[in-house]
């Protein structure tokens, strides 16, 4: 594992497909992956083959839905778009993230005091 | 709509997981990889490492792959699909478990599947007729005496019809034709064929309609008519190449031409249900009229209206019987008749139903020692795999999924059990319905049907549970740690399963226990039968079918007998020869017998079996004359008639004094009685003899003609000598065969051979079974105990000591199976006590012969792993820890 990249916590991947379809509506598999690449800085280690794993459980919990098309460029390629409920959920998790994230911070925060470093 | 239909197609899809959604997810990653290659691409790479590029970033395909594999989620087929791969890769890592596995499961399941097939068609299936349960079989005399006892005459028949209320119809076939009665003429020899004669509305009551043609008319059985005759399916394909246009065209049967109006269906087969062992070819119209004088001799069936049961049909049978006439011309003479009624099926087969239960069980106990046996062979290997199975818990596998795993293994095994097994059951039930010899009602209609194909299911997947599920759940408990730890032999795990597996063990030593004990019992009786004193002689005695005229005068019919045998007994080989109308333990017919001038309560005589015999017939069959003399060929036509009694009627008709000289009433008529024989078994070896009397062929008419030889040479070697002389007598003789005496009663014992055959077989694979069993227990107990061993010996244990240790240990688990199957075929034996033949169901020699054969059968198998024990090289054994 390359230690320079962030290794995606479980859970996480399934949250940033839901955003980025929520934001930018209809993608393919790879759109989406390019897509959260591009908005990580390149600083996520994301093997994009992973994404088709979190695109087949977000399906079947109801989350996404996905249907065959043909892209820009003329390829065809499943597209995936976001569904009521995957909003909804979308929006509790990023109220769950933000919290965590939140906490996270303030106690890592707390780290320095303790001088460990 | 097609919305709708496209969901469903989906849903149909992804039950075949791995081909349709694999194939979606490789197209789009195949599209995935397209559009990062393009976009490489227009990034300015190179193709190639536009395409290399993609790939790195896409990173492992098959890695991708299985996480979405995972991530899906395992549906039951997935599951199920992963399982199948996974138990055909461990089946063929240890083929050897798999043959045998699948070896035992055919034997089982196949003999449970031919069994069934057997009791489904001779006792849960209908008969072959319209509404079957509406059939009743009437039987005169209660049921007892010979054929003539429980026949009725014409005129009775007739006067039923009339009187009767309860029966919707009832109709009629005539009893007495015997095999081979008729003769097929126009193809060179004449051929014997079989012919019975049935009322006009025999097949309208039992609801079978000809296949071609028609049945009977009410015309063509009036005295005069021009014959006609149907066929039956196998005649009609066998004789007349199953040809079509058969209907209309004349046949030569017997010297008469018959003209042929129907074929009747494949699935009618007269003697199946009604004469078990013999096939009937020809039916011909029963002409009433024509039988008045014949006395009984018509078999009664009766199909009841709608709404009323057999127990009011008795009711009124028993107002309406007594009334009838035997024969209108003499209405003095009185029938004297009741009747039983019987349900049909009941008739045919409910003798038998006791027999098929014990046969179902005998089976039924053999899947379970096989059962039990794969329970023990999957505890054995699941000792060799635990360290597999740890593996997978601590990887995550819940113990559901363990259970599921061993579970498919179980189901797929016993499946391939059970193709084979319907491919065994199917030869064995086809070789069944083919054995016209064993007398067995609708045996020839048994098959591996829709219901038997059910059966099979059921036991399939019952036993797979059964032995699937005890191991299952016995090794998704083992402890992990142990298992995982190398010490491979540990020690708690291993104590845990060898006790289940003792106790398997023991169980399946107490089925087999229970199967020997009942084959003993109705091997014992079976053996009892045949050392019966049936009052003649089998060996060296056969009897063939003559040919002869039996409707010109006394003398005439005399003289021609007196020349046949005479030319007969001039055959070298021949040692005695004689002529008797029926023989033994085939077709009977019955008259009365009362001693002139006493006087017995009418309700003490039972029908007496008539023979009409020529002098040397007793002797050629080898029967014993008590006193007085044979008959003789001075007893003409014209002087006092003579009469031969057997010892039963003799005691009862003169107890206490001679009865040679004094005057017997044979059917009303005085005759001298001259001699006195030894019971013969007329109805079967079973069965005791009843009164018998054997009259001159001179001074009564015979039904028919068996010439009987006693012969110093194999009966086949004489048959051209013997058949040259009857056709030098009659050109129109027909082929006829030679039969055995010792045939005929093989014929009579038939069933019961049946039985104990197939019975004594499955006790056999039940022994070798759980003889295989305990085996495998003590030589894995061994194996695990060799370092064991190894420290003993080294402390100065002797061999001797080693063995005892071993075999003593076979020996208590065998004798607690020995104890606890012993006790049980207590309860069992009582059970089937009305199928033993002169034998107590506690027989000692079968229980001690059960019980020694066990404990013999269990120190040879405890015997091979004990040797084996005291040849471990103590330095060997502690050097490989």
């Amino acid at each position: 594992m390359a230690d320079s990249k962030i290794d995606l916590l479980q859970g996480t991947l399934d949250l940033m497909v839901l955003q980025t379809l929520a934001a930018m509506g209809s993608l393919h598999g790879y759109g989406i992956a390019r897509r959260i690449e591009q908005v990580s800085g390149e600083d996520i280690l994301l093997n994009q083959g992973t994404i088709y794993a979190s695109l087949v459980r977000l399906q079947e919990r109801g989350w996404i839905s996905g249907e065959w098309g043909t892209s820009d460029n003329n390829r065809k390629a499943k597209f995936y778009s976001i569904t009521k409920k995957g909003r909804k959920q979308l929006a509790e998790d990023a109220v769950y993230w933000q919290r965590l994230s939140g906490v996270m911070r303030r106690v890592l925060a707390m780290q320095g005091e303790g001088g460990e470093e | 709509m097609m919305r709708w239909l496209r969901q469903r197609f989906d849903r149909l899809r992804s039950s075949f997981p791995s081909v349709s959604r694999d194939g979606e997810l490789d197209a789009e990653m195949a599209s995935h990889l397209e559009l990062a290659t393009e976009e490489n691409i227009k990034s300015g790479m190179s193709p190639e490492e536009a395409h290399r590029h993609a790939l790195l970033q896409f990173g492992g395909v098959e890695q991708a792959k299985a996480k979405q594999h995972e991530a899906r989620g395992f549906h039951g087929l997935d599951i199920l699909w992963l399982d199948l791969r996974y138990t055909f890769r461990t089946m063929r890592r240890d083929p050897v478990f798999t043959l045998v596995a699948v070896l035992i499961l055919t034997l089982g399941i196949g003999a449970n599947i031919a069994v069934f097939s057997v009791v489904n068609t001779i006792m849960l299936q209908p008969l072959p007729f319209h509404d079957p349960q509406q059939l009743v079989w009437i039987a005169g005399s209660k049921g007892v005496g010979g054929r003539s006892a429980q026949t009725y005459s014409s005129d009775a028949y007739k006067e039923f019809i009339a009187q009767n209320h309860v029966f919707e119809s009832v109709t009629a076939y005539f009893a007495f034709s015997t095999d081979d009665n008729m003769q097929l003429m126009g193809n060179g020899e004449p051929q014997p064929i079989t012919g019975i004669s049935v009322a006009q509305n025999f097949f309208g009551t039992l609801g079978v309609k000809p296949i071609l043609g028609r049945s009977f008319t009410a015309d063509e059985c009036r005295h005069n008519a021009a014959p006609v005759i149907l066929l039956s399916y196998g005649f009609w394909r066998q004789h007349f190449a199953a040809d079509r246009n058969i209907v209309g065209r004349a046949v030569r049967i017997s010297d008469q031409s018959m003209t042929v109006i129907g074929v009747l269906p494949e699935t009618f087969d007269f003697g199946s249900v009604f004469e078990p062992g013999s096939k009937v070819d020809v039916y011909a119209p029963a002409i009433l009229d024509d039988m008045e004088d014949w006395g009984n001799g018509l078999s009664l069936i009766g199909r009841l209206k709608p709404g009323v049961n057999v127990a009011r049909a008795q009711a009124e049978a028993d107002l309406v019987f007594p009334h009838l006439h035997f024969n209108l011309k003499h209405p003095d003479w009185g029938g004297s008749y009741s009747a039983k009624l019987t349900i049909l099926k009941e008739y045919v087969s409910g003798k038998l139903r006791r027999s098929l239960i014990v046969l179902w069980g005998a089976v039924g106990m053999i899947l379970l020692i096989v059962c039990v046996n794969l329970s023990n062979l999957m505890l054995a290997r699941s000792a060799a795999r635990s360290k597999e199975f740890a593996m997978r818990s601590a990887l995550g596998a819940g113990r559901g999924r363990l259970v599921r795993q061993l579970l498919t293994e179980s189901l797929v095994l016993s499946g391939m059990g059970a193709i084979f097994g319907l491919v065994l059951a199917f030869l064995i039930t086809s070789y069944l319905a083919h054995q016209g010899s064993i007398a067995l009602p609708l045996l020839s209609s048994v098959k591996v049907d829709g219901t038997a194909l059910a059966w099979t299911l059921f036991i399939t997947v019952a036993t797979a549970v059964v032995f699937g599920l005890a191991p299952g759940f016995k090794m998704s408990r083992n402890n992990l740690q142990n298992a995982l730890k190398d010490g491979g032999q540990g020690m708690s795990e291993g104590k845990k399963h060898e006790r289940l597996r003792s106790i398997l063990v023991v169980s399946e030593l107490a089925l087999a226990c229970v199967l020997l004990v009942g084959a003993g019992l109705l091997l014992h009786s079976f053996l009892r039968v045949l050392d019966v004193d049936l009052g003649f002689e089998p060996a060296r005695t056969a009897a063939i079918k003559a040919d002869l005229p039996y409707n010109q005068n006394g003398d005439q019919r005399g003289a021609i007998a007196q020349d046949m045998l005479q030319r007969i007994r001039a055959i070298p080989g021949i040692e005695a020869a004689g002529i008797s109308d029926n023989l033994p333990l085939g077709m009977n017919r019955s008259w009365s017998l009362r001693a002139n001038g006493k006087d017995f309560d009418q309700g003490q005589f039972t029908p007496t079996f008539v023979y009409v015999v020529t002098p040397g017939y007793l002797n050629a069959m080898g029967m014993h004359l008590i006193e007085g003399r044979d008959v003789s060929w001075q007893d003409a036509a014209s002087n006092q008639p003579v009469v031969i009694i057997n010892q039963k009627a003799a005691k009862f008709l003169w107890p206490g004094e001679d009865p040679v000289g004094r005057t017997a009433l044979v059917a009303s008529k005085e005759a001298t009685v001259i001699g006195v024989v030894a019971d013969v078994r007329e109805s079967s070896a079973e069965t005791e003899p009843g009164w018998q009397m054997y009259l001159i062929r001179t001074q009564f008419s015979p039904v028919g003609s068996n010439l009987v030889v006693r012969t110093s040479l194999p009966p086949e070697i004489l048959a051209s000598s013997v058949m040259s002389v009857l056709r030098a007598i009659n050109p129109g003789q027909p082929a006829v065969e030679f039969r055995t005496i010792q045939g005929i009663v093989d014929h009579s014992t038939s069933p019961r051979r049946f039985f104990v055959y197939l019975v004594g077989i499955f006790a056999v694979l039940g022994l070798i079974l759980a003889s295989l069993g305990i085996y495998g227990v003590i030589s894995y107990s061994v194996t695990r105990q060799t370092q064991e061993i190894g420290i003993r010996m080294a402390l100065g244990a002797t061999v001797s000591n080693v063995q005892f240790r071993v075999i003593a240990k076979t020996l208590r688990l065998a004798l607690i199976g020995i104890l606890l199957g012993a006790a049980a075929s207590f309860a069992v034996a009582r059970g089937i006590t009305s199928l033993l033949f002169a034998v107590h169901p506690d027989d000692p020699p079968t229980f001690t012969g059960t019980v020694l054969l066990l404990t013999a059968v269990a120190v040879i198998a405890g015997y091979l792993p004990a040797r084996r024990a005291s040849r471990i090289d103590p330095m060997i054994a502690l050097r490989n820890n």
